[in-house]
């Protein structure tokens, strides 16, 4: 292993952008208190301020303004070791989902988050991504899905869902106004909110259609720090839209994989895309404003969890609200919620990862708390990812809140 | 020239010049590391979101409150006091009006100083306290961190003890510290009273186009 190439890396990343936060920090330490793997163990290594500690010392040895008075005099800083960085592994994946709520303790608002991808960058140059997370992005890249749904695999999974569900599944249709994603953790482990997207947008009269172009949704490259792949990924959705003439391109419940083709695609590609992009959420609440799309509310007591890329680093808040108050009698927000609601504690990876699986369950006793708190039967969301880290910590503590999609609950309320 | 001419005059005057051509170049120095313009389609105002995030970031969010309310408390106590002594303090506005911009403006009674001097002591003790009782900080905390702490600490001690004004040598003291505390302010973390407005604002920028207010 070649340190050097982190370390090249991490200087190449480093703009204002990166020097503004490496300059203000002021190691207060604030950040901690927001930090579920943090406030879950009490161990200060977990505190967001020391994740980006190596990025800081190559700044410093290098990009800082100061750097070259500082080689000067003797004093320049010591150059960040193979050893150091392999100690730093499982404080840049298995304890960080880039979730972002240390940003909001921290009094200079330092997106600590945004550092993390730099040092997810960097680590993924020398092979320092924990192995379940590589296999998938690598899986991504070569197959097309973290976990093999090839273009053919969809083909069948679209058929299939079509014959269980009774649904039109359409696939590759040309000249489709919405061209819909959706993640392989749907495409294969919750089929029925796949077969619930396409009811619904059928029952709307949307003209959509899948493309075997491009229908992933989510995008591993962003876990493991490899750009080239988080590229591809973007890619090939956005060749997909262009080639169907798509106006819209919807991202289906999952958190990052919005994130991804919303906000980061666009920076990947080096371009302005030339069709909107909507979570379904966003998507769903539009026709409900229109009038479109009408709802029964169920008698029901339930919360909503905001997924961290969908809110607090995709802007939203409000859209799904405005479904849940439709959607049953007694909702009920998390204390903190909305910009400040706690994470799942299985983004960016974590979840997948089985050296942090000991971590995540017990940052997940946070969140349960926090359900537990309102006295709801259960709790919404609109990522696949969350949905699949409430599952797993659900069943490994036995825990008996009802989870629940978003877009099923839309499917089976709507009114025609 | 004695020495309490010379820490008053071309020494300060060179502490001065190094302090703000220190702070200019190294702000230059981040700004001009740029960065790429955001390309996705904007959901909110970045300017709306920067300003929001550098004023909302003055005081904790409200379920921050008591894991910051120590930090808080200190921290405010000590940069209000610190502040209100550097610009209202009877000899610091004498030695500016005489020394640097021609002019003065009212100054703090007698009593007004010492209260605040004890406001800002009391914070900066805190803070300092803190630095190495909290398991984080203790953990991450440099050796520059104390050094600019003890320094400003030692500025702060001089300068009341100078404050009745009942010896030069104790005047010539606080001017040595203030100096020293001038020539190392740019090489330092003290550079957080510019940096922490780059910092907010990028980050209120980034999520307020994307219509997060952070």
């Amino acid at each position: 292993m070649t340190v050097q190439k982190a370390i090249d890396k991490f200087v190449e990343k480093t703009g204002a952008k990166v020097a503004s936060y490496l300059d203000a920090c002021v190691r207060c330490g604030l950040c901690a208190q927001a930090c579920q793997y943090h406030e879950a163990t009490g161990d200060p290594r977990h505190a967001p301020v020391m994740k980006f500690q190596p990025l800081q010392q190559a700044y410093q040895a290098s990009k800082d303004p100061l750097s070259p008075l500082w080689r000067m005099i003797g004093r320049a800083p010591k150059k960040v070791t193979e050893e150091e960085l392999s100690d730093w592994q499982d404080l840049i994946y298995d304890s960080c989902s880039m979730c972002g709520r240390c940003t909001l303790a921290c009094p200079m608002g330092i997106d600590i988050a945004s550092l993390v991808w730099v040092m997810r960058e960097g680590m993924s140059e020398v092979g320092l991504v924990p192995p379940e997370i590589t296999k998938m992005a690598h899986a991504a890249r070569d197959t097309g899905s973290p976990i093999g749904v090839t273009a053919k695999k969809l083909r069948k999974i679209l058929d299939d869902v079509e014959k269980k569900y009774d649904v039109k599944m359409h696939l590759d249709k040309p000249h489709a106004e919405v061209l819909l994603l959706d993640s392989s953790l749907d495409y294969e482990a919750y089929q029925p909110t796949l077969a619930a997207m396409a009811k619904i947008l059928d029952r709307l009269g949307i003209d959509w259609s899948f493309s075997s172009k491009g229908y992933e949704a989510s995008n591993l490259g962003l876990f493991s720090g490899e750009e080239s792949i988080a590229r591809t990924m973007v890619e090939r959705i956005t060749e997909a839209a262009e080639d169907m003439g798509a106006k819209t391109v919807l991202a289906p419940e999952c958190g990052h994989g919005y994130g991804s083709i919303r906000w980061e695609a666009p920076n990947l590609l080096g371009r302005e895309l030339p069709f909107e992009v909507l979570h379904i959420v966003e998507f769903l609440a539009r026709m409900h404003k229109e009038g479109r799309l009408k709802l029964k509310p169920e008698s029901r007591a339930l919360t909503y969890h905001d997924p961290c890329k969908l809110g607090r680093r995709g802007g939203v808040f409000e859209e799904p609200r405005e479904m849940m108050r439709d959607l049953v009698t007694d909702y009920r927000e998390m204390k903190p919620g909305g910009v400040t609601n706690w994470c799942c504690g299985g983004g960016g990876g974590v979840v997948v990862i089985e050296s942090a699986r000991k971590l995540q369950l017990e940052s997940f006793k946070i969140k349960m708390d926090q359900v537990e708190k309102t006295g709801a039967e259960g709790v919404v969301m609109s990522c696949a990812f969350c949905h699949m880290t409430f599952d797993k910590s659900s069943e490994h503590f036995k825990w008996d809140k009802k989870i629940e999609d978003m877009v099923q609950m839309v499917e089976r309320q709507m009114i025609d | 020239m004695t020495f309490l001419q010379f820490v008053e005059g071309p020494l300060f005057y060179v502490a001065a010049a190094i302090f703000v051509v220190g702070v200019v170049y190294r702000l230059i120095g981040i700004l001009r590391l740029g960065g790429e313009r955001d390309l996705a389609r904007p959901n909110g105002s970045a300017t709306g979101g920067a300003i929001l995030t550098v004023l909302r970031h003055f005081v904790p969010r409200r379920t921050f409150w008591r894991g910051s309310s120590f930090h808080f408390v200190a921290g405010y106590a000590f940069h209000l006091g610190l502040f209100v002594l550097l610009l209202l303090a009877a000899p610091h506005v004498a030695f500016l009006q005489e020394r640097v911009l021609g002019f003065g403006w009212p100054v703090l009674p007698h009593w007004a100083f010492i209260l605040t001097a004890e406001v800002a002591f009391a914070g900066l003790i805190m803070l300092w306290v803190r630095r190495f009782v909290d398991p984080v900080q203790k953990l991450i905390s440099t050796s520059g961190d104390y050094a600019a702490t003890i320094l400003t600490f030692l500025v702060m001690l001089t300068g009341c003890l100078a404050l009745q004004e009942s010896h030069v040598a104790l005047r010539a003291t606080h001017m040595v510290f203030v100096d020293i505390w001038l020539i190392y302010f740019p090489f330092s973390r003290l550079i957080h009273t510019f940096t922490f407005f780059f910092s907010r604002a990028q980050t209120g920028a980034t999520y307020g186009r994307r219509g997060a207010k952070l």
